[in-house]
This record gives structure tokens, sequence and C-alpha cells, in this order.
């Protein structure tokens, strides 16, 4: 799958507080509802300024903090495509593939706030068609992209009735 | 070759000779959720078209985050999380019994040697139970509940070999705000911590599950301890009495073995807003705080209560600070009221909420005012942890908190250790 969109840049250490605010997570399950305020401790506006399929781009660390899937579900509704991110805490990686939001593990030093990307999930390829440069991420481990293929792993358990994590 | 405590941990459940790096399908022999994740996983567990969980001896789910509910919408999801329960015929419970990594280990359903997870990120708490336990998501939680098993991949592990004698006044929390200081935020990140040394020997089982359930605050996906007499007898007094404890072989490959000595250690501070901006307590005491936080998952059992006691025993607190006390468990606030710890706190000033977490993650009970100072004795001080980003949060042990609630700023406790 070829994804292309805006970057929108942020720092190291993103927690899941500043992804969607615990004050907003135990309200409700209304996934649009909670999308409205994706970052906005961070950034106010967010939520105003994606346009769909635009990318989060992240330093170190992305997603760490609590368990809440409320982070990557928010993200997803707030129609980002896809978290490129020097590195993931582990939890929301986790939560990420189960939910359905891809993620690409690549050094983002070369990535400023609004260049244009294309990502090919396929090949981990991510390519700066602002600057030009390309890079090129860590695949996927091959449980995960099962559970991505599936639509997330609510989809895999009831299309396999069970883990099929091996042939 | 040698294995870690989670290697054998993971073998043992999944059947395989697991080696760091190693995927995995392994059996869970507990599975948690909470108030703030367990609406969603009944929501996915529906998705996969299951009819019952896998064992309902081995679910259960805890109301506490936001406990008594503070608003309509968070009482829809309470009660959705009684109907499910009711339904699953899984254990449930309900607000006023407690933190859920409390009640895990408090009830009984955590033992030496098993695979645990949970749906809230401090459940690598039960480490300190030699126990593999993890925080997952509410999807995780849904296909554990359906299948009785999850995948994981095998960490490698950094092992903290703490030597010394901590000093009086010095506690279990300013080791592991100093241990996350130094290795940092994502220092741990993907991987296990295995905390070993005199100086957690010497600790009570209550002190070690305040450094295990740190372990995710440097990233950690476990925060494993080795088995001891202690340990087994803390477990039989919880019901416990099966015993599979898992050593680590001394031939074990480790990613790093990280060597301290805690003899001189002093009380440790995290400043706003991340948990390894720690500085030892010379360098921020004085600074004015208007609230101070004792309980949570990571200091709200009874020798916590029982040491801020001690300090506060016929004292005030300042006139400018509001203390909030939240007992981790109604166990933990029984035993407090017997011992005459409640009595002590209020009459110097504190406000005892309902055991659960308290103002821990910013839904009620405490929500601090802009530009406020809070210190407490939680796990977290992210910006707008408290529900308000612009508040800021320093996390220290229960003396350190108690010291400060009376100083009206942030405050050595080591005066009050002396003898
Ligand atoms: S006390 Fe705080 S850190 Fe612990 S489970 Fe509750 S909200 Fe999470």
């Amino acid at each position: 799958m070829i994804l292309r969109g805006k970057a929108h840049r942020f720092g190291d250490d993103v927690n899941t507080d500043y992804i969607i605010s615990g004050k907003y997570k135990f309200k409700t399950l209304d996934m649009k509802e909670l999308a409205k305020h994706v970052m906005e401790d961070l950034d106010p506006d967010f939520y105003n300024k994606v346009e769909p399929g635009d990318f989060i781009v992240a330093g170190r660390n992305f997603g760490c903090g609590s368990s809440r899937e409320q982070a990557p579900l928010a993200i997803i509704h707030a129609n980002i495509s896809a978290v490129i991110a020097s590195s993931f805490a582990r939890i929301f990686y986790r939560n990420a593939i189960n939910t359905g939001l891809p993620v690409v593990e690549v050094d983002t030093s070369a990535i400023s706030d609004g260049d244009e990307l294309e990502v090919n999930l396929g090949t981990g390829k991510v390519t700066n068609l602002t600057t030009g440069v390309e890079i090129t991420a860590k695949p996927l481990p091959e449980v995960m992209i099962r559970i991505l293929n599936d639509g997330g792993l609510a989809s895999h358990i009831r299309k396999h009735k069970g883990f099929a994590l091996e042939d | 070759m040698g294995k870690t405590i989670i290697e054998k941990i993971l073998s043992a459940h999944s059947g395989c000779d697991a080696a760091a790096g190693d995927i995995v399908l392994a059996k869970v022999d507990y599975v948690m959720g909470q108030d703030g994740t367990s609406p969603l996983a009944i929501k996915a567990f529906r998705e996969m078209e299951v009819d019952k969980v896998f064992d309902p001896a081995k679910v259960a789910m805890v109301i506490d985050h936001s406990a008594p509910s503070p608003n309509e919408g968070v009482s829809a999801l309470h009660k959705l999380m009684r109907e499910f329960s009711g339904e699953q015929g899984i254990t449930l419970y309900d607000i006023g019994e407690g933190v859920c990594h409390q009640l895990m280990p408090e009830r009984g359903h955590v033992g030496a040697g098993d695979l645990v997870i949970g749906a809230d990120s401090h459940t690598c708490t039960y480490g300190a139970l030699n126990a593999f336990s993890t925080g997952v998501g509410s999807t995780d939680l849904a296909a554990a509940m359906a299948t009785g098993k999850l995948w994981f991949k095998v960490p490698e592990t950094i092992r903290f070999e703490c030597n010394g004698v901590l000093p009086p006044g010095v506690f279990a929390k300013d080791l592991i705000l100093y241990l996350i200081g130094q290795v940092t935020a994502d220092g741990a990140t993907y991987k296990a911590a295995e905390y070993a040394g005199e100086a957690i020997s010497a600790l009570s089982v209550d002190a070690r599950m305040t450094v295990s359930n740190m372990a995710i605050e440097m990233g950690a996906k476990a925060g494993l301890m080795e088995p001891d007499d202690k340990l087994k007898e803390w477990l039989a007094a919880h019901g416990r009495t099966d015993w599979n404890p898992v050593w680590p072989d001394p031939d074990a490959v480790y990613h790093q073995v990280l060597r301290y000595d805690v003899s001189n250690l002093e009380p440790q501070v995290a400043k706003p807003h991340t948990v390894d901006n720690v500085s030892p307590i010379s360098e921020v005491a004085g600074t004015p705080i208007q609230q101070a936080v004792i309980g949570t998952c990571t200091n709200g059992r009874l020798e916590d209560l029982r040491i801020a006691a001690s300090i506060l025993a016929g004292r005030k607190i300042h006139p400018n600070v509001r203390l909030i006390v939240a007992p981790a468990s109604r166990t933990v606030l029984l035993e407090a009221i017997k011992e005459g710890i409640i009595s002590t706190l209020v009459e110097a000033g504190a406000a005892v909420v309902t055991p659960g977490c308290g103002p821990c993650v910013g839904t009620h009970n405490g929500v601090p005012s802009d530009g406020e100072n809070v210190i407490s004795t939680a796990n977290r001080n992210f910006k707008g942890r408290m529900g308000n980003s612009n508040a800021f949060i320093y996390l220290a042990s229960p003396a350190t908190v108690a010291a400060s609630a009376i100083a009206g700023e942030i405050a050595d406790p080591r005066v009050y250790f002396t003898k």
C-alpha cells in the first residue's frame, strides 16, 4: 500500500496523555468525538489542520505512557494515515497494529513540518517528496503484517477463530 | 545457553525454547482490565464474535480509574462492565475495592512464575512477585479473554544490580526514580528489566512492587525480580501456596548489566513534565507546592500510609496545601483505620478519598488549577496528567510528600528519620 500526505512534525517522547488526554478518554467510546482532541496539548489547532491522509511524524519513543487504545483509535479517526517515528513505545506499537493504524519506524531527522511524503508500507520506503531524500524503515515482523492484513486483531480472531500466526 | 527470568517464563508458557528475539504464542494465567480500557475490550470481544471468555475464573475487571463515576458518560461505561461481568461470570471489582494493581496481588490472582496481562501499562507491577506481567491494549485484552493466549516478542533483559543499604528516609521510590533518571524514559524500550542485589532483597514485597511498577517509565515491558523466602511467605499470606519460582541462569545472556551502590542515595524527585527529569532533593527543596497526593498503584499501600502518618502525626499540613490520600484498596483502608493511621492523617488535614486511582489520571478527586505545583507519590508527571496541562507535577516518595505537605514546599524528609 502506498500512502501520500503532509508531515505534521512533533518531537521526542510524545506520550499518550498528549495524544489523547485522560480527561476525555474515560468519557466516551465515540472515537469521532475523541479525535477532535488529538494532540491538543501540543497543538490546540491540530485536528483542524489535518487533511485526510496526512502523517504524524515524531522523534523517539512515540506513544509512551498509558496503554490506552484510544490513542491509536483517535489518530485513525482524525484521518491520519500512518505514524512515522524514530522509535515507538512498545504498547502503543502493538495497539496501533491491533487497531489497524500503520506505524513506520525510521530515522525521522530529515523530515520537517509540512514536507510532502510518500510511504510504501510493503517495502518500508519513505520518500520525502519535498527534499528528495529517501529512507528505508525496518520491516514489520511477519506476525504484525498478518494482523494488519486482516484489518486488525479483532477481525483476525474472528476470521481464524483464534490466533493464526503461523502457516 | 543460559536464560533470563522472562525467557524461562515465556518458554514454559509457550512450549517453545524461547530466546530473546523470538515471537511466541503463550498461554496466559490471568487477564485484567480496568474502567479506562475494558469498555473498548468488550467492544473488540464482540467484534471477535466469541461467546464466552476462555475461563471466567481467570478474568477480572476493575472499576478504579474514575470511581465512583464523576459523570454520566463514565457511568454508562461502568454499567457496560457490570453487565458484561455478570453475563460472563468473571470477577468484577466495583468502586471502592481499590486500584487494579493492588487488587491483583492482594487477592491472590498472581503467583511466582505466572504470566499475567492487564490492559493497563503498570501491569508490570507484579514482576516483584516473580511473574511476567505486562500491559497491553484493549484489543489484546479481548484476544486474551477470547483465546487464553497472546503473542509476545521475547525481549532482551537489562539487569540492574543494586547493592548497599538505603539510608534512613530514603525508600524504594527514591531508588526507582534514581534508576529511571539514569537510564531515561526510553532506556529500556522493548526490553525487560531484572532488578536484583542486596538493596532489592532488603525491601518488603510491597516496596518491591513500587520498583517494578515504574519499569514502564523506563520503557520496559516487564520489571522482574528473583524469588525468595520473603516472597514465598507473602504469597502464602495472600492465598497462593503454590510455588513455582523462576531464577535466571547464572550464564543468562543480558543486553546489559548495570551496577549501582545505593548507600549514599538522597531522596529523589522527578520534576515536570517527564519522569526521567530526576533531581536529588537538595536541588529542588524549597519549591512551593499547593497540592500533595499520597496514593496510587505506586505508593498507596499500607506501609506507604504508615510512613506518611509517622511524619504527619501531631503535625498539621501547611495552610496553603491540600493533602489528598487515596488508599490503594479497601483492605489497605481497613488496616489503616485499625492502626489509627487514617485518624492521624485526617487530624493533620488530609482529605481521604475512595480507594482507587484517586486524582492520578485527572478524571476527578483533585484536578489542580493553572500554575499550581503538585507533589505526588504517583508514577507519572506528564503535562496534563492530572487533568490540567497548566499545572506542574513533581513525583516523590510518601515520606517526601508528607514532609512537603507540612512545609508548604518541597522538603527533605530525612529530618524525620534521624534517631
Ligand atoms: S493509580 Fe494511576 S498509574 Fe496506577 S493504575 Fe491508576 S491511573 Fe494508572
